[in-house]
This record gives C-alpha cells, sequence and structure tokens, in this order.
C-alpha cells in the first residue's frame, strides 16, 4: 500500500471528488496559483480551471458567505480556511448561515458545504494562531465536526465531507500534513461519526481526536515498554460523537483519560467525560481524567508554549494517575 | 509513611464499636495482620487488625470507649516519624466520640460544613487541599479522612465487583487515593484470599456452585399475586409428622460404641436435612428478584439462641459432612454464638436453615423464612405417641413434627411436600444416611 502524506490525502480527496462530481469546487485564499497556502490544493488549478479552484482576497466572512450562497443554489463548496485562526470573523456565516440554514428555511435549502483548513497550534506561532476551535464549532447544533489524525482517515473523512448533505467543519493541523501514512490506491469512504480503535490494551483508554491521536498513540508504545497496555480511542468526528465506542472501550477498561488539543473548559473532554459518567458509572475505577492545553493563551517563548501544550509526558502521568500507580 | 488505623465496620451492620482491649502497646512493632485491639460490635466481639507495618505510635482511643466507624483510633508509623498533625487532627475527634457516643456525634462542631454526606462523623476537620493547583478532575487524592468516616468510599466498580463476588466492602482496605477501595482491592481479595481479612477465610465464589435460571413468565405471575396477597414474602405451610424410632435406636447404638460415636436427634435432623436438600435444588435456593439462584452447594443455617437474640451461623458445605463432623460443627458454632465469637463469615451465606424449639417441648411451631433463602425448617418436639401400628393396633413410638415455611415465589406447594419426601424417607431409614 503507498505510504503518503496527510497533504497528499487531502489533496487526493479533493481531486476524487471534483472527478466525480463537477458541482464540488474548492474556495479560499492562496488555493489556486499559489497551489495552497500548505498545498493541499495542489495542481487542482491546473487541472479544474478557475471556476472550480477559486482564488479569493483576505475575507474569510466574504468567501464563506459566497460559499453558503452556492450551497443554497444546488453547488457543493468547499471553502478552506488558511487556518482555523482566521475563520472567527467568518463565523457568523459558519453558525448563523450554514448551520440554520435548512431548519429556518424549512427543508428549502439544502446546506452541502464543508470549510476546512488547519486547526490548533503548530510552533511558535503565539497566543492568536495557536487556538484549538473543536468545542466552539462542536457546540451549534446543525454541524458536523470532523477530526482525522491520520492520512488514511483524513482522505475517507473529507470525500465522506464533501458527500454529505450537511455542513461539515473539517478540522486539520499544520503540523499533521506531513505526517505519512499507508492509504490504499482503490477509492473509499470513511463514514462520519464512527470512532476507530487505533490501539487495543486493557488497561486504560485513551479518547482522543485529531493531531492528538499521534501524541496518545506516543504515549501508548512508551506506556507498553511499561507493561501498561492502553486503548487508543480515535474519535475522528467529533460531531457526531461515537459515543457507543467510547462506552465499549471503558467499560472493559474501566479507566479513561481524555486527551484533547484546546483548553480545558467546556472542552470536547467535557462533553466525553459526562457521557461516561452517564452510561458508565458503575464501570469506572477512578475519576476520568483531562489531558489539555494549559488554561492560557497560547505562549510564544519555545519553552513556556512546550509547557503548555498536552503532550506525551502529560498523557503518561495521566494514564498511570487512573490506574492509581501514581499519587 | 504513617497508616492510619481506623474502627472497621467489622460487621455488615456495625456502626460503632467499642474497643474492648488494646493488644499493643505504644512503641511495640507491627507487623501486617497483627490484632491491635479487640472490639465489640453489635453481634460479636472481633479482631482489630493492623493494615501496615511499623510501630504504634499512638493509641488514639481508650479502653472500653464507643467510637463510630472510621473514626482514627491509632497511628502505626516509623520510629521517628512526625506523626503530630495525625494525632492533633484525631484528638478532638477521639475527645468529641468519648461515650456516650450519641451525645458526641451530635455536638460535633459543624466544621464540615461542606462535606456533605459525611454530616454524621464527628471527626475533627483535616486541612483542605489548596484549591484551584492546576490539575483539574484528578483523583481527589486529598479527599477528607472525615468522609472516609462516615462511608466506605469505593469506585463504582469496585462496589459492583464487590456485590458480584460477595466481598464485604466494609472489611477491605482501600490501596486508591485516600483509601478509595478499587478494582485491584476487590481481586486481590476475590483471587488470592483476604490480605486485608487475614483472619477470614475467605470462601471462593467456583464455577458450579450454583445456576441462576431467570424468571418464567408463570414464575413472574405467581411471584406477582402471591405478594400482593401475603408480603414481601409470600408464605405458606407444610407440617409433617416424622417417626423417629429408627433414628432412636440407631443413636443408642452409636453411643454405645463410644462418646465420640454420640451424636443428638438435632445432629441427625441437620445431616438428614442437608442430604435432602442436596437432592433437592429447587428449595436450596435464593430468591434474588428477577431470578432464582439454585444452589448446588448446601451451606446450612442454624440457628441458635443466645442472651442477645437470634443468630444463624452457618454449617457449609453440610451435605460433604458426616454426622460426627455435622455434630461436632455444630456445638461448636453453638458455643461461639453464645460467647458471641461468630466472625461475619460465620453467619453469612446460608442457603437453607433450620430452627429447633424441640429442646424448649414446643410440639410444632412455623420459622420466618431468612431471604434470600426460599425456606425454613421448624423442628419440633420429639414426643412418644400412641400410633396405628401396620397390624392395626396401637404401638408408642417416637414422633417429630416439623414445619417447613416455603417462599412461594420460588416454592409451590407440591415441590415443598417432595422434599419433605425425602427428608422423611431419610429421617425415617437414618442408614441412609451413611450410605
Amino acid at each position: 500500500m503507498p505510504v503518503i502524506t496527510y497533504r497528499d490525502a487531502l489533496n487526493q480527496a479533493l481531486r476524487e471528488e471534483m472527478h466525480n462530481d463537477d458541482r464540488v469546487f474548492l474556495m479560499g485564499e492562496e488555493v489556486g496559483l499559489y497551489n495552497g497556502a500548505y498545498k493541499v490544493s495542489k495542481g487542482l488549478l491546473e487541472e479544474f480551471g478557475e471556476m472550480r479552484v477559486v482564488d479569493t482576497p483576505i475575507t474569510e466572512l466574504g468567501f464563506a458567505g459566497v460559499g453558503v450562497g452556492a450551497a443554497m443554489v444546488g453547488l457543493r463548496p468547499v471553502i478552506e480556511f488558511m487556518t482555523w485562526n482566521f475563520a472567527l470573523l467568518a463565523l457568523d456565516q459558519v453558525v448563523n448561515a450554514a448551520a440554520k440554514m435548512l431548519y429556518m428555511s424549512g427543508g428549502q435549502y439544502p446546506m452541502p458545504i464543508v470549510f476546512r483548513g488547519p486547526n490548533g497550534a503548530a510552533l511558535q506561532l503565539s497566543a492568536q494562531h495557536s487556538q484549538a476551535w473543536e468545542s466552539w464549532l462542536a457546540h451549534i447544533p446543525g454541524l458536523k465536526v470532523v477530526s482525522p489524525g491520520t492520512p488514511y482517515d483524513a482522505k475517507g473523512l473529507l470525500k465522506s465531507a464533501i458527500r454529505d448533505g450537511n455542513p461539515v467543519v473539517f478540522l486539520e493541523g499544520e503540523m499533521l500534513y506531513n505526517t505519512k501514512g499507508e492509504v490504499p490506491e482503490e477509492p473509499y469512504l470513511i463514514p462520519l461519526g464512527k470512532a476507530d480503535l487505533k490501539r487495543e490494551g486493557n488497561d486504560c483508554s485513551i479518547i482522543t481526536s485529531g493531531k492528538m491521536v499521534l501524541v496518545a498513540m506516543s504515549a501508548a508504545d512508551q506506556l507498553a515498554k511499561e507493561g501498561i497496555h492502553v486503548d487508543v480511542v480515535d474519535l475522528r468526528t467529533i460531531r457526531p460523537m461515537d459515543t457507543e465506542a467510547i462506552f465499549a472501550s471503558v467499560r472493559r477498561t474501566n479507566r479513561a483519560v481524555v486527551l484533547e488539543e484546546g483548553w480545558e473548559v467546556c472542552g470536547i473532554g467535557a462533553q466525553v467525560v459526562d457521557y461516561i459518567q452517564r452510561d458508565c458509572f458503575d464501570d469506572l475505577d477512578a475519576p476520568v481524567i483531562r489531558v489539555h492545553q494549559a488554561d492560557v493563551p497560547m505562549p510564544y517563548a519555545k519553552a513556556i508554549e512546550k509547557a503548555a501544550k498536552p503532550d506525551v509526558p502529560k498523557t503518561i502521568a495521566a494514564v498511570k494517575k487512573v490506574m492509581y500507580l501514581e499519587a | 509513611m504513617a497508616t492510619k488505623v481506623f474502627m472497621e465496620a467489622l460487621s455488615p451492620t456495625m456502626e460503632e464499636g467499642r474497643l474492648v482491649k488494646w493488644n499493643k502497646n505504644e512503641g511495640d512493632a507491627i507487623k501486617q495482620g497483627d490484632v491491635l485491639a479487640e472490639v465489640e460490635t453489635d453481634k460479636a466481639v472481633m479482631e482489630l487488625v493492623a493494615r501496615g507495618e511499623g510501630v504504634l505510635r499512638a493509641r488514639l482511643v481508650a479502653e472500653g470507649a464507643a467510637v463510630p466507624v472510621g473514626t482514627l483510633v491509632g497511628v502505626i508509623g516509623a520510629k521517628d516519624e512526625d506523626i503530630s498533625a495525625l494525632v492533633a487532627g484525631a484528638s478532638a475527634a477521639a475527645a468529641a466520640a468519648a461515650p456516650p457516643v450519641t451525645a458526641a456525634a451530635a455536638s460535633a462542631p459543624q466544621s464540615n460544613a461542606g462535606t456533605s454526606g459525611s454530616a454524621s462523623t464527628a471527626a475533627a476537620p483535616l486541612p483542605v487541599a489548596a484549591s484551584g493547583s492546576g490539575t483539574h478532575g484528578s483523583a481527589p487524592s486529598a479527599a477528607p479522612a472525615s468522609a472516609a468516616a462516615a462511608r466506605t468510599i469505593a469506585s463504582p466498580l469496585a462496589r459492583r465487583l464487590a456485590g458480584d463476588r460477595g466481598v464485604e466492602l466494609s472489611g477491605v482496605t482501600g490501596s486508591g487515593p485516600g483509601g478509595r477501595i478499587v478494582k485491584r482491592d476487590i481481586e486481590a481479595i476475590a483471587a488470592a484470599g483476604s490480605s486485608a481479612r487475614a483472619a477470614a477465610p475467605v470462601r471462593k465464589t467456583i464455577e458450579g456452585d450454583f445456576e441462576d435460571v431467570p424468571l418464567t413468565m408463570i414464575r413472574k405471575t405467581i411471584a406477582k399475586r402471591l405478594a400482593e396477597s401475603i408480603g414481601p414474602i409470600p408464605t405458606f405451610y407444610l407440617t409433617a409428622e416424622f417417626d423417629l424410632s429408627r433414628a432412636a435406636e440407631m443413636r443408642t447404638a452409636a453411643a454405645e460404641l463410644g462418646d465420640e460415636f454420640k451424636v443428638s436427634f438435632n445432629d441427625i435432623i441437620l445431616k438428614a436435612t442437608a442430604t435432602a436438600l442436596a437432592q433437592h435444588p429447587e428449595v436450596n435456593a435464593h430468591w434474588l428478584g428477577d431470578h432464582i439462584r439454585y444452589h448446588n452447594r448446601v451451606h446450612l443455617g442454624m440457628a441458635v439462641a443466645t442472651d442477645d437474640g437470634l443468630i444463624v451461623p452457618v454449617i457449609f458445605d453440610a451435605n460433604e459432612k458426616g454426622l460426627g463432623a455435622i455434630s461436632r460443627e455444630s456445638k461448636e458454632l453453638a458455643k461461639k454464638a453464645r460467647e458471641r465469637k461468630l466472625k461475619p463469615e460465620d453467619y453469612t451465606g446460608s442457603t437453607f436453615s433450620v430452627s429447633n424449639l424441640g429442646m424448649m417441648q414446643i410440639e410444632q411451631f412455623t420459622a420466618i423464612i431468612n431471604p434470600p433463602e426460599v425456606g425454613i425448617l421448624a423442628i419440633g418436639a420429639i414426643e412418644d405417641k400412641a400410633v396405628v401400628a401396620p397390624d392395626g393396633g396401637f404401638e408408642v413410638r417416637k414422633r417429630l413434627r416439623v414445619t417447613m415455611s416455603c417462599d412461594h415465589r420460588a416454592v409451590d406447594g407440591a415441590v415443598g411436600a417432595k422434599f419433605l419426601q425425602t427428608l422423611r424417607r431419610l429421617i425415617e431409614n437414618p442408614l441412609l444416611l451413611v450410605h
């Protein structure tokens, strides 16, 4: 099976879906002539032309709104935000227009649109450009939120997101684009709303998604050397969330650590913990522990930024804590 | 690190304990499992054993004082360890908890107003952990010990496992933060025998001990209708009169062989009941609400009257034991019961019970079922009676009346009657008991 980057997996997904359906088009800053700020759209302008790969001014609210309008009249736009940190101004279109259009038009206007781009922190981009927005977006009824952590998942999920009839928020990662993984040549889809058990072990469940899947897998490797074997439950889709997969894992391991990129307060992990305590109360041997970013704007200084981010040592410590191995 | 010694719940219903006697002095070296003190519970005098090693640094409760379960009664620590904080925290509680206990509990300062659910404890407030320290949602490692005093802290999973495996949580020492009982504590006890309760042999549940049978619809309807009529246990009674002539002959013959072969009529009845139960699992059962548990082992409860009241110690695997063994064991259990030396494991786990008032010249009576058992046998007095002989004449024979109380939800009349038929056959032909 070919080993390709996350970036190329997304590129393949876009190319395949644009071939499959001529209503699909890509719009955003630098997606065309420049081949995308992160080269996700490399070669697409050449292949599909200016009508389907549209460079925009630096106007997130504007081109998000054009996308919403296009979806209302039957197209299937893919709107690229250079990063989700730049998308804050566009949230009115995402939250107030896209997420509510079908509902408020009494079903008259469909909204098959994908908003995609890198989410969360990279390295030393400081407070305004290092934010993980999944809990903001997953809060909104009417949106689906997808957060793949591997090239295989990125391709299969983006294809499903483009085919979905609802607005889908697709969260990528600047630090993920260069990661590699096996991706089959033959076409495939991964359904939205289905988690994936990335690794199996009976001692503890690590529940996570997106970029943090890599952190969880690395923590799992190190823990295994100490004889501790963990489940890594990759949610893949944050909304709708695959609660059954969470419950199945926790019922087997009796302990859970929820690992997320964003801040603690009202984070995705809080929601996961709530699901667990409601449905797995009698299966728990320990309170669920969350690992997340420190409750501060992301520091710029390298050492402090590192200290603020959720990482492998913090995840390992959390696993040991729920296993009562460390104080 | 110092080990706190708490007043433990040494019986399932114990709420406070009186420290009868300290067996160790301050300064004595302590090993895990050492008996630190004798404690009088609501049922018996029990041993309080050490959960840690070191030196008994402090005895915080005076002999004769009664304190609520969970009260800190002592500290085990290293010889030179600073335990002043522990002792200082406990002294107020110990003083407050001196008899009369009820008054002490009532007058305890409401210092733990923030920890609802621990209101009944008289323990002194512990330093509150600094909040907002940045470890969010983490296990509450600084759980106040006063909460432990009010209730047994166990993870939800540990509670479920303890229920499933018949482990008494109150006797388990938790290894989690703040003494929380966690999965591994239950597994350690259920699997490897108890370290937490060193003196208590744990009966392991092995596969095949019993069979759980879901209720059939007809059984459900019977249970519901009859409980509506007489509740909560719809009991009916079956009385039969047995001929004890052969049992009397056997008893006499055995006694002539020597004192070691002497058995009582009660021993013979217990043995016969156990043997009959082994053949009738349908009455050797527990009613468990949504299913009936038919036991393949016979653990026979025998009601014993003591000065303090009735208690029902258990002869485990009674059907596997010979008449002599049953005789010895029943004497021993009765003696322990009267001396209040029974341990909880001696009086829990019976699958069927027998109550005998024959020695008090009661001809016949009905006994109350000991739930979740589904039957109990009431043994009356053995009397010489004139009965019709096979040839039509009269003869004087030893007769015994037994009455079986049956839980109709689980046992129908004919089922109970069949059991009594078997019991009659065994008691009237006691040679079958040595078969």
